[in-house]
């Protein structure tokens, strides 16, 4: 809808990194314009969570350049990213198990008072606005993390993320511990985020959820972009054989990763 | 009776700590024929508790973050030899500032301060930095630095100690009598309330959920009955009839029919580990420093994530509990009046057994500073009972090492059930 005129929120190019001798991305691009949202897909292993990890400032790259609103940014840590407004929810949470709901979601971020010490009272405040919309039966503020189930832990992570108006939000597989009215609310929220011009890089294994909420795919295989494309363009047969035979349908804009 | 103690927000952990130590303490007193819960046995226990429950708040920081400290008492034994020679022979020989310099004593406490940090920060380094695992790091440190002890005087035991510095390791001299302790007692006390009821003012504003008023109430009490108990026994303790006679003569008065009786009150190295207690719990919970030691202890790569610079601070941990050796080196030498190389022997062993009975989790992430200066008395209370009862030194060991192992095992028991 927006790339006619508007130019790309972010664009990563030719993006690389290798564990060991492992290639987990090799020269990966990929491009997100505000207001959209774009699915990342592909096989466990094919290194979507790597390459999202870099524009997080989790990873630094060993190649290519990352640019936000077209200027080159320099994402060396995490703290880098989130100034460049880029939020992101984890795979694996990454939530402090030990403390509570309100200190994950202010973490490294936390609320002072004038003294300069914590207030504890104003986060939990900001938790319970943010967890009413994301989760509204969510009830323990008081309670580590560790003691929530896995459903409620993803809402204490997603609410980290879009507490703090992202422009970028990352969600990795943010709805796996979901139940089924959780997982229509975070796709409402996704829904939501979009017409506030906000973009969204997804990553999911659901199929079904990807063609729901997003404009465009890309897919990768062993560390390369097969290929993107619109999502209103193909059918879900023909992005399945993106992933799983790395094929790019003509309607595709095909990457270094695709079988000619 | 879980769900009543939950609302009520009671630390059940902390009333079984003090349960265990009412036990330990009726124990010995039985079996001492009342020796123990005397004023004089529990003001020395106080004295000789400082130094331990002065490193136990770094400890529990230092565990808190996944690390250990096994340098802590050779670190004590070399800030004690520097600060030794700073004021026996550095200061009043070498610069010649005499023996009755005013300053030298607070130069002596910086030196032992500073040494201490600096040793901290050294080893924090290689711990954050190079990345070298803190147990091999400061294993390294148990040896480096007890050596380094015996060097700074090839073993000679250095005296005397400064007069004003004594004070900081007890004494009659150290101490600061009744009245002064009564107003300690009456201001924490009414400082204490004050801070609670702010709190929950706040919670009233933020609509959070609050104790009821009787319960709240009867915490105050409980807190008001344990500082002015403290300060009443302290204060219970009088001073032997002759110095006191000797006090009051040189005061210019005449020593009355019937005699007088002096208080002790509060020692000053028991009063340096309380406010040492309070300022490291206050770092610990109501600053970003200590919220994030807890989040990098529950979970270092999450931390990380969130953009904390997770080794600068790791670096930090390590330096303030090298200043609180430092410190701790200052009350030792105090007390001892005399700096030996050998100061602190073992103390490392102490102070990890004071925190983790105080219930910090070795595996990181949970621990209180409270709980580990309950767990110093504890220890300390061992020692002393043991001492009283005429046990033979292998036999103390054996029961320390009993009670270390059998504590931790009730804790995580303890854990498991009420989570
Ligand atoms: N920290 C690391 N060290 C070494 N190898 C890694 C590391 N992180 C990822 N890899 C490797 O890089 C490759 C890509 O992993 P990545 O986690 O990005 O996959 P993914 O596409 O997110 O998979 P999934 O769908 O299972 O989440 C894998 O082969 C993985 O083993
Ligand atoms: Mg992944």
């Amino acid at each position: 809808m927006a790339d006619t005129v508007a130019s790309p929120l972010v664009e990563m190019c030719d993006i690389s990194i290798a564990f060991g001798g492992v290639k987990a991305v090799d020269r990966a691009s990929l491009d997100l314009f505000p207001g959209e949202v774009v699915g990342l897909l592909g096989h466990n292993g094919a290194g979507k969570s790597t390459l999202i990890k870099i524009l997080s400032g989790a990873y630094k790259p060993d190649d290519g350049e990352i640019r936000v609103n077209g200027q080159t940014a320099s994402i060396r840590n995490p703290a880098d990213a989130k100034k460049y407004g880029i939020e992101t929810i984890y795979q694996t949470l990454a939530l402090a198990d030990n403390v509570d709901a309100a200190a994950n979601v202010f973490l490294g971020r936390e609320l002072l008072t004038r003294w300069g010490t914590l207030d504890d009272g104003a986060m939990e405040m900001q938790t319970r606005k943010v967890m009413a919309r994301l989760n509204p039966h969510f009830h323990r503020f008081k309670m580590p993390v560790r003691a929530l189930s896995g459903g409620q832990r993803q809402s204490v992570a997603i609410a980290r993320a879009i507490h703090f108006d992202a422009r970028i939000l990352i969600m990795d597989e943010p709805t796996a511990a979901l139940g089924p009215a959780e997982t229509k609310q975070v796709a409402d929220l996704v829904r939501q985020l979009k017409t506030e011009g906000i973009g969204i890089f997804l990553i999911s294994h659901d199929i079904h959820d990807v063609f729901d909420l997003a404009d465009r795919v890309f897919v990768m295989k062993n560390g390369r972009v097969v290929g993107s494309v619109r999502v209103a363009n193909v059918t879900k047969d023909e992005v399945l054989g993106m992933i799983i035979l790395g094929k790019c349908p003509p309607s595709a804009t095909p990457g270094p990763g695709a079988v000619r | 009776m879980n769900d009543l103690l939950a609302k009520l927000e009671i630390d059940i952990r902390l009333v079984g700590m003090v349960a265990a130590l009412g036990l330990v303490w009726i124990g010995f007193d039985y079996f001492t024929g009342g020796l123990f819960l005397t004023p004089r046995n529990l003001w020395n226990l106080s004295v000789q508790t400082a130094s331990i429950a002065t490193m136990s708040c770094g400890m529990v920081l230092v565990i808190v973050t996944r690390s250990i400290d096994l340098s802590v008492g050779s670190i004590l034994g070399f800030a004690g030899m520097i600060v030794g020679v700073v004021q026996a022979r550095f200061l009043p020989v070498d610069l010649g500032w005499g023996y009755d310099n005013h300053w030298i004593w607070l130069v002596a406490v910086l030196a032992g301060l500073g040494i201490g940090g600096l040793i901290g920060t050294i080893q924090g380094f290689i711990i954050a930095y190079l990345g070298v695992s803190s147990f091999i790091v400061t294993l390294g440190g148990l040896l480096v630095w007890r050596g380094a002890a015996w060097w700074v005087t090839q073993g000679q035991t250095v005296a005397p100690i400064d007069a004003r510095f004594q004070m900081l390791g007890g004494g009659i001299k150290g101490s600061v009598g009744a009245p002064v302790s009564w107003a300690i007692g009456i201001v924490t006390t009414l400082l204490v309330i004050g801070l609670m009821l702010l709190a929950r003012r706040r919670r009233i504003a933020y609509g959070f959920s609050i104790r009821p008023a009787w319960s709240e109430a009867a915490i105050y009490g409980v807190v008001a009955i344990t500082i002015l108990g403290v300060t009443w026994i302290f204060n219970a303790y009088y001073i032997p009839v002759s110095v006191a006679r000797r006090i009051v003569e040189a005061s210019g008065q005449v020593w009355p029919e019937g005699g007088v009786q002096i208080a002790h009150g509060y020692a000053i190295p028991v009063l340096i580990a309380i406010v040492a207690g309070i300022l490291v719990s206050f770092l610990a919970i109501r600053t970003r420093f200590g919220r994030y030691l807890f989040a990098i202890g529950g979970n270092p790569e999450a931390a990380e994530l969130s953009g904390i610079r997770t080794r600068r601070t790791q670096m930090l941990v390590f330096t303030l509990m090298g200043v609180l050796c430092g410190l701790a080196a200052c009350i030792s030498t105090a007390r001892l009046q005399s700096a030996t190389n050998a100061t602190g022997t073992f103390d490392e062993l102490y102070v990890i057994a004071a925190t983790v009975i105080g219930g910090t989790s070795l595996a990181g992430g949970v621990g209180t500073i409270h709980g580990a200066m309950l767990g110093a008395v504890l220890m300390g209370s061992l020692q002393s009972g043991m001492l009283l009862l005429d046990m033979p030194t292998p036999l103390q060991n054996i029961v320390v090492g009993c009670v270390l192992v059998l504590a931790v095992w009730v804790d995580g028991v303890f854990r498991r059930r009420v989570g």
